[in-house]
């Protein structure tokens, strides 16, 4: 292979020194580094040689390698041909069977502790692992095998990550992610149902440029790619906080590219970098072409997500939602007043102070604080503005900025919604 | 006689196994083994059946689309929903699309190596190379220099002393017959075709919002988000806020100019690349014609419905070709596809021999226990995780070849023309069609005939579209509380590697039985009892397999098919556990 590194390989390729450039700024912006490490990234990237991978496949449906093809900057080519050496691929190979596997036994002899495994598909452990076996032998020792000598072991997709698919439900096949097999060595998640190849081609260059993997959460997954909700970032968000809905397949909501929180949207639940890096080159993502998010990026997702359609009934960690999933169900009248409070805010700043008034002299009264300081808080305002919420929007319009948090105005907005309000039709 | 093995099977999607015993040198039996199964059925059981396009849409990645597509058909056929014309139209262009970009790449990633010396390659003139290119079309990057760039690059590659993938071949093997120029022309190709695909594909990204799997399928349509107010809308509107206007949205102007330049270049690869890559592999491998033909049965269950009349008139017909009649097609009966276990590691409760149609199927696994690692599958009763499918207890080869087949005999002009432009410079009839090269040729003929039709649906949607009509989902039935307390539906449809069916019940607003039966269930099925071989066991037999430790010839036979054993075993249905089984199944502890 002539390997005189990966930058005059592209310049090979037909890459210009400007887009060169410009592929290292996107490669920092997605590893959400300052633009300073552009030129430390290109620096790495200039002298690179190409990293070999050994890229093991489980229970899988070939949709990471596919999303990998469908890598644009770099591209497929260049990623196989200048930036990876892949020595093992079962559905890239042209050699089979015995050779196969030994072009991935001669590989890790060959780079001890100097290739990245990736691992696609889940695997099995049912049945003696004999639900997925490679050459014969359980998927699980392959992978184990492979991942002692890696430099780092890599989880492609959510199946590699904790099972996926063939975990969802019963988990027939016992399967799971490779985590448990890794061993002590380093292990980076990259979930997503695909893979976007954008994050694992971040993951790549970062390992060029600082010779680590990313900071990562306690699943494992970059903090770049996964530290954000897609909600915070959804180009849709304000017709959240504006309580502009689609509220049924098609409506006038779907047709003006309103949020899709109402019609089962998992974006307020899920960590991901969808809405920014998009998927075929930036053209699109999936709540920008129309239909929620399902969550692909939260672990076990297909069991901890619920319907793809609908709201979730309970909330998994975004705690602002509860208020809004419950108001939207007009479950806890209570949870309204709490709203509407927070939407009345500053503007009524002197019935606030008679409510602690109020507080103080009941304190006193008792002698001790017996009595909830925020039992009394909520008290007073629902008197004052009254048990739908009606005004909440209003106020919280005239609220100075900064006083509510956007989930906060989103559910005010909803409760005005669902009580009848005139911003969209009723939910079902 | 010991067994030849070839396992891992790669260029395969799942993971594939091939066992093969020769006579002389030729494949006297062969074996086909799917070494993985999934149990999604166990997942969809219970849930939503709004949702289960989501679950069953992850059966495979490669044709990604393809179950999700079935899915909600086999719903909207439960629930008596008629989807508006808009979402019939989007459908086609998403499938049609994904066909087009699964034949090129069947042979640039997955048959390229079989027919294709890369190290030959590297002693070609690119000059010559260049004027052979220049034959095929008239197309950029094609000089004499683009040539020498990318023989330097393969030279690179395979030189190395542990080449990669790409590299890691059986160069030199006598079964490879192109000159050094064609291997070039060839190996450029490839490197164009995936170049090409990735930006074809930005169209299932654009109307499906990512791609593999694309997210916007609906039960009752599509969840594509028409431009603000429609192409016939007021633009300008009063609005709180403009989303990020760097991307096209999916049916705005842009986005339809943005589709047509991809249909375009689509066209262009096709017609000016694929299809001649495919007529060169064709006139110099013509031995290869009348090798690797299936058992004689062909199915083809119908797809891209041309109305919305119901049942749609559809562009590839649906039929069915027995023992190897070519030209007389018979009506095709969802009632008569069944499954059979045999030779497959599970369980039917009435017994091995049964055959189970995909409204009543099963799935138990039952792993027999054979050593670890496997050495051979030689003398084990069952000896698969892939069902095999049968029609009237008959096996059937599914795929472009049965579509093709199907289609001209049931006359369909466009088909019949491209085929005869296809088969005429190779001095072939339609009845040579059935084998390696013959599944070659149905791939450029379908993927034209597909590629021409992509551009015939952009301009009807965007018609429709301008007549104001922007339904997209019709929701009449979305409420479960409009739905029947039990409803049946099943869909049949064609993904690009052949046939695949979906059976549903919903019962109690939940889907209660799910039952699969795709294409590569047919094609790489194993044996049933009465020991009638799948449709890939039957097309090995008699293949030349000249050196045992390398057998490349029996690899163009398993790749004329592009295999995807990952599929095939994804078939659902607990319809016969018991509560007592299930409560018995193991919790995941990982």
């Amino acid at each position: 292979m002539q390997d005189d590194g990966l930058y005059a390989a592209l310049l090979r390729r037909g890459m210009t020194r400007r887009s060169f450039l410009g592929f290292s700024a996107a490669m920092a912006a997605a590893l959400a580094l300052p633009a300073s490490f552009a030129p430390q990234i290109a620096t790495a990237v200039e002298g690179a040689k190409r990293l070999p991978v050994i890229w093991v496949r489980g229970q899988s449906c070939g949709g990471d390698t596919e999303a990998l093809l469908r890598s644009g900057d770099p591209t497929a080519v260049s990623l196989f041909l200048d930036v990876l050496a892949v020595e093992y691929h079962d559905s890239l190979l042209a050699v089979a069977g015995a050779d196969a596997e030994l072009a991935r036994t001669s590989a890790m002899q060959l780079y001890p502790n100097g290739y990245l495994a990736v691992v696609e598909g889940s695997i099995p452990d049912g049945a003696s692992g004999a639900y997925c076996l490679i050459g014969g032998r359980p998927a699980a020792d392959v992978v184990r095998e492979v991942s002692a000598g890696a430099l780092a072991t890599i989880a492609v997709g959510s199946c590699a990550c904790d099972g996926g698919v063939a975990a969802a439900g019963w988990n027939t096949t016992h399967a799971g992610g490779v985590k448990g097999l890794v061993g002590g060595g380093k292990y980076m998640a990259l979930p997503g149902c695909p893979v976007n190849p954008v994050n694992l081609a971040s993951v790549i260059v970062h390992w060029i440029t600082f010779s680590a993997l990313p900071a990562a959460d306690l699943a494992g997954r970059p903090l770049s790619a996964y530290g954000n909700l897609i909600h915070n970032q959804c180009e849709r968000r304000p017709h959240f906080e504006f309580g502009e809905f689609a509220t049924e397949w098609g409506d006038q909501g779907a047709q003006e590219g309103w949020c899709l929180y109402k019609l089962g949207c998992k974006g307020p639940e899920t960590m991901g970098n969808c809405p920014t890096v998009k998927y075929g080159e930036k053209i699109s993502w999936n709540v920008r072409a129309g239909h929620g998010c399902i969550g692909c990026m939260t672990p076990s997702f297909w069991n901890e997500m619920g319907s793809a359609h609908k709201r979730l009934p309970a909330p998994v960690f975004f705690l602002p939602n509860l208020t809004a999933d419950m108001i939207g169900g007009g479950l806890l009248a209570g949870i309204g007043g709490v709203a509407g409070l927070h939407a009345v805010g500053m503007g009524m700043r002197f019935k606030r102070r008679r409510v602690i008034a109020a507080r103080d002299k009941a304190m006193a009264a008792v002698g001790s604080a017996v009595a909830s300081p925020a039992a009394l808080e909520t008290e007073g305002p629902q008197a004052e503005a009254g048990p739908d919420g009606g005004r909440a929007p209003e106020a919280g319009g005239a609220s100075p900025a900064g006083t509510l948090d956007a989930a906060e105005r989103g559910a005010a907005a909803e409760a005005a919604l669902d009580s009848g309000a005139p911003a969209g039709p009723e939910e079902r | 006689m010991a067994r030849i093995v070839i396992d891992p099977v790669t260029r395969a999607g799942g993971n594939l196994r091939v066992e093969f015993t020769r006579a002389g040198s030729v494949i006297d039996d062969a074996w086909v083994s799917g070494m993985s199964f999934r149990g999604i059925e166990l997942a969809l059981a219970g849930r939503d059946p709004r949702d289960a396009w989501t679950l069953a849409e992850r059966i495979c990645g490669t044709c990604s689309g393809v179950h999700a597509l079935a899915s909600v058909r086999a719903v909207e056929n439960a629930l008596g929903i008629r989807i508006p014309v808009n979402a019939r139209i989007i459908r086609n262009l998403l499938a049609g699309t994904l066909l087009v970009r699964d034949h090129v790449m069947s042979l640039y990633l997955g048959q390229l190596a079989d027919f294709v010396d890369l190290k030959s390659a590297t002693a070609a003139d690119p000059a010559a190379a260049a004027a052979l290119a220049a034959k095929q079309a008239d197309r950029p990057n094609a000089t004499a220099a683009d040539f020498a760039t990318v023989r330097d690059r393969i030279a690179a590659e395979i030189g190395s002393s542990h080449p990669s993938v790409i590299g890691n071949g059986w160069w030199g093997h006598p079964a490879y017959r192109l000159a050094p120029e064609q291997n070039l022309l060839l190996a450029a190709h490839m490197l164009e075709a995936l170049d090409w695909q990735h930006e074809f594909m930005r169209l299932h990204a654009l109307l499906g919002g990512k791609d593999p799997h694309p997210q916007t399928y609906l039960v009752g349509g599509m969840a594509v988000t028409p431009p603000w107010g429609g192409p016939t809308g007021t633009a300008g509107r009063d609005h709180p806020q403009v989303p990020d206007r760097n991307a096209p949205e999916p049916l705005s102007s842009e986005g339809f100019a943005f589709m047509e330049g991809l249909v375009k270049t689509g066209r262009d690869f096709v017609t000016q690349v694929f299809a001649p890559d495919v007529a060169l592999l064709a006139g110099a491998y013509s031995d290869w014609v009348e090798l690797g033909v299936g058992p004689g049965g062909y199915l083809s269950a119908g797809e891209y419905p041309a109305n919305d009349a119901s049942p749609p008139e559809l562009l590839f017909p649906t039929g069915r070709l027995d023992d190897g009649n070519l030209e007389a097609s018979q009506p095709v009966a969802d009632g008569e596809f069944t499954e059979a276990v045999g030779s497959s590691w599970y369980r039917y409760q009435a017994g091995a021999d049964t055959l189970l149609g995909g409204g009543s199927g099963e799935t138990a696994p039952a792993w027999p226990g054979l050593p670890l690692p496997l050495t051979t599958l030689d003398g084990a009763a069952a000896y698969s995780w892939v069902k095999s499918a049968r029609y009237r207890g008959v096996p059937m080869e599914v795929g472009p070849l049965a579509r093709v087949l199907v289609g001209v005999a049931n006359g369909r002009e466009d088909i019949v023309q491209t085929l005869a432009t296809a088969l005429d410079p190779l001095n072939l009839q339609v009845d040579k069609l059935p084998g390696v090269i013959g599944r070659l040729v149905a791939r450029s003929v379908e993927a034209d005939v597909v590629i021409g039709h992509a551009a015939i649906w952009l301009s009807d949607l965007k018609a429709n579209l301008a007549t104001g009509d922007l339904a997209v989902a019709d929701v009449t039935s979305w409420d479960p509380e409009s739905w029947p307390a039990e409803a049946h539906g099943f869909s049949l449809g064609e993904g690009p590697r052949g046939a695949v069916g979906h059976w549903v019940t919903i019962r109690d607003k939940v889907v209660a039985d799910y039952q699969v039966i795709d294409a590569s269930t047919w094609n790489l099925a194993p044996r049933d009892v009465t020991g009638s071989r799948g449709p890939l066991e039957a097309a090995l037999r008699n293949t030349p397999v000249a050196d045992a430790k390398r057998p490349l010839e029996a690899l163009r036979v398993v790749h004329s098919f592009a295999p995807c054993a990952g599929c095939a075993a994804h078939t659902f249905g607990p319809r016969r556990d018991t509560p007592a089984e299930r409560t018995a199944r193991p919790e995941a502890t990982r």
